[in-house]
């Protein structure tokens, strides 16, 4: 079997979901004909046809509104986001309305919102959002943002049977950098299940997303410069989050570092902090550090994007200083 | 609710729905004491929660449509239940829950935050839904409802389905962007979907003048590509042939219809608005000229009806009211764990929080915040 991107991955498990399930559609700006900006949808349409993959106006409100009543209905509608950034023209609808439908009215609302996130590719402060944390704190919304190509395709395939609505962020900057031969069969990554993606003994990274990558870069750097053996543990879903896995690795290494590529203030990080501080407070040998963007509107200059977002280098120095302490 | 049940939500027949499902004619005798049945129901039973309220039974506000019942009531009539219609009602559309068969028991449970309310306790007043009974419930986010029943409908549509759905709006309403990404949406897709916006002079304090430099709401309907109509919605029979009308064009698969109904809140937005904006003697004269019973109750005299059929189904509504009411008032508040019951279907409950753990109820370890109604739990 060939290996395929990480785009492709997402594109494989929305064909076999719809092949799989009639109730399953899709929507969104551009993503039929036209096959999506980033070519997500491409042959969507020339396989299941105008009616299961639907050309709509530039109304965020409406695809998620819309969505909502099909999901109602017994259908399982995918939203997609031209870019994640535009994910806030709904929020309204999708934070009171979608995320509420079952807890205030017992109304199954089973549907998936996925778009492009994420920066790394100067596509300044509209075009490299990472939403996340806006989501978090809402009650009834599940949040996935895979790393991996086998993981894009296993949480798309997840997100669309699970019964409460997922976000799925995919990041743009791995949709064609980063390949990989998918699991044979049934492909399913489990929602809510983080996973130790290099296992350590000396430091713990707890990431997601495309820092992923740059955890597991600078992993090896010091494990060769420094001797230091660091594991790294990609969440994979947000929401729920996988409290038995990091606690697991506190345990493990005595020394945590989160990285994400969002901003800091009010970010993934300081939950994950939070949790630590709560569940494994003495288990820890220095405290928790963060290695996250700055809290500024994402720029478009590469200087200053590249500034701005978590580098490898930044994660490098933080290992150290926690190796140190 | 299982999902299952979504699926195939015709509801079972019941005798209404006999003499609706073929009212392609004009209306039967039967039918037209319905109608009347349904606005007196709706009247009664808000001067019921009237009382409740003044009791202080009545945990949140209380928003009334006196003034409203025959838009209410005869746009809904319109739809066909037997066939597995939907609609999504605001917040002055009780006689339009009624007419899907909302009972009112369960209206009284809701206001009164019961447990075994339709809502187990989490939402306020007629905000809740049925889908076998075919109706969704409202969130307070107005012009939400456009795009979530587009959505809907577009379902009937995807699945070569015979139905139908109505969604209300206020004049309010027609100034968000989610009723304008709603319904143009819908119109583009041809949804089978009558959007009623309910013109009733008022969006809380502000006037129709502060709301739209357009000449008439229905005008908007031009704008989407879409028929459009405008009738007098304190004429039960004028709301019911123009929405009849809209919901065959639907079925038919000719689209989106927007309705306008001219109607009037005689109330203020909720029980506590001393309503100090509308000027003065507007109301009143309101309510000596254009009472949509009393209109009504004239025309039927007129047609032949008995007065004795007409005090025959007020009995009747009474009836069915105290009896609500007896049952509503020995209905149980909510355990309060339930709270954690129901974000997700998986998991499908949230532990408690750690100060929480061991502890059934937040009122027998904390003191009672003084805004929390005034039951005993």
């Amino acid at each position: 079997m060939s290996e395929i991107t990480y785009l492709e991955a997402i594109r494989e498990g929305l064909f076999e979901e719809m092949d799989r399930d009639k109730n399953v559609f899709c929507l969104g700006e551009d993503i039929g004909a036209y096959g999506g900006a980033f070519k997500v949808t491409e042959g969507l349409m020339a396989k299941f046809g105008e009616q299961r993959v639907i050309d709509t106006p530039i109304s965020e409100t409406a695809i998620i509104g819309a969505a909502a009543g099909a999901a109602h209905m017994g259908m399982r509608p995918v939203c997609e986001m031209q870019f994640i950034d535009f994910l806030s023209s709904g929020y309204s609808i999708l934070t009171n309305y979608v995320a509420t439908a079952r807890y205030r009215a017992m109304l199954p609302c089973p549907m998936v919102v996925r778009g492009p996130s994420g920066g790394y590719v100067r596509g300044g402060p509209f075009h490299s959002q990472n939403p996340e944390a806006a989501f978090l704190h809402t009650p009834g919304l599940k949040i996935v943002y895979p790393a991996t190509a086998s993981d894009a395709k296993g949480l798309i395939k997840s997100a669309i049977r699970d019964e409460d609505c997922v976000l799925y962020f995919e990041h743009k900057y791995l949709y064609r950098r980063i390949k990989e031969e998918m699991p044979s069969g049934d492909h399913i990554t489990p929602i809510g299940k983080a996973r130790v993606t290099r296992e350590g003994k000396d430091v713990s990274i707890i990431t997601y997303a495309a820092t992923v990558w740059k955890a597991l870069d600078a992993a090896e750097q010091v494990e060769k410069e420094d001797g230091l053996s660091v594991e790294v543990v990609d969440l994979r879903t947000l929401l729920p989050m996988d409290d038995e896995a990091i606690v697991a690795t506190v345990k493990k290494t005595n020394r945590v570092l989160i990285v994400h590529e969002d901003t800091r203030t009010g970010g993934v990080a300081g939950e994950i902090t939070a949790r630590i501080n709560e569940s494994a407070f003495e288990w820890l040998d220095a405290p928790v550090l963060r290695v996250t963007a700055a809290d500024v509107p994402l720029p478009y200059s590469p200087p200053l994007e590249d500034y701005v977002l978590p580098q490898t280098s930044d994660i490098v120095m933080a290992l150290r200083k926690l190796a140190a302490y | 609710m299982a999902r299952s049940s979504t699926a195939a939500s015709k509801p079972a027949n019941t005798r209404e729905d006999a003499a609706r499902s073929n009212s392609s004619g004009p209306l039967s005798r039967e039918q037209k004491l319905e109608l009347y049945y349904y606005m007196r129901l709706t009247r009664s039973l808000e001067e019921r929660l009237v009382n409740l309220y003044r009791q202080t039974k009545v945990v949140g506000g209380l928003f009334r449509s006196l003034g409203q019942e025959a838009d209410a009531v005869g746009s809904a009539y319109a739809l066909d239940r037997s066939k597995g219609d939907v609609l999504s009602p605001l917040i002055r559309n009780l006689g339009s829950m009624l007419v899907q068969g909302a009972k009112p028991n369960e209206i009284i449970k809701q206001y009164m935050a019961k447990g075994d309310s339709p809502t187990r306790g989490r939402e306020l007043n007629i905000h809740y839904g049925d889908l076998v009974r075919g109706f969704i419930g409202q969130i307070s986010h107005l012009g939400d409802m456009v795009p979530v029943m587009a959505g809907v409908t577009l379902t009937f549509k995807m699945r070569n389905q015979d139905r139908v759905g109505l969604v209300y709006v206020g004049d309010g309403a027609t100034s968000t962007g989610a009723f304008h990404e709603g319904i143009n949406f819908a119109a583009v897709q041809r949804c089978p979907l009558v959007v009623v916006v309910e013109n009733n002079g008022y969006a809380y304090s502000t006037p129709i003048s502060k709301q739209t430099a357009a000449r008439q709401l229905v005008d908007k309907a031009i704008g989407y590509g879409i028929a459009g109509e405008q009738a007098d919605g304190n004429d039960v029979i004028a709301t019911y042939e123009v929405t009849k009308r809209a919901v065959d064009r639907a079925r038919a698969g000719g689209g989106v219809t927007l309705i306008e109904l001219i109607t009037y809140r005689r109330k203020g937005h909720a029980e506590h608005d001393n309503q100090s904006y509308v000027p003065p003697g507007e109301i009143d004269r309101w309510a000596s000229e254009n009472d949509p019973i009393d209109r009504y109750v004239k025309r039927l005299l007129s047609e032949g009806f008995d007065q004795s059929e007409l005090d025959r189904t007020d009995a009747r509504v009474a009836e069915e009211i105290d009896r609500a009411t007896d049952e509503a008032e020995a209905s149980p508040m909510p355990d309060p764990t339930d709270a954690l019951v129901g974000v997700y279907a998986d998991p499908p409950t949230l532990a408690p929080l750690w100060f929480r753990e061991g502890i059934k109820s937040a009122v027998e370890a904390h003191e009672r915040p003084s805004s929390w109604g005034t039951h005993d739990v």
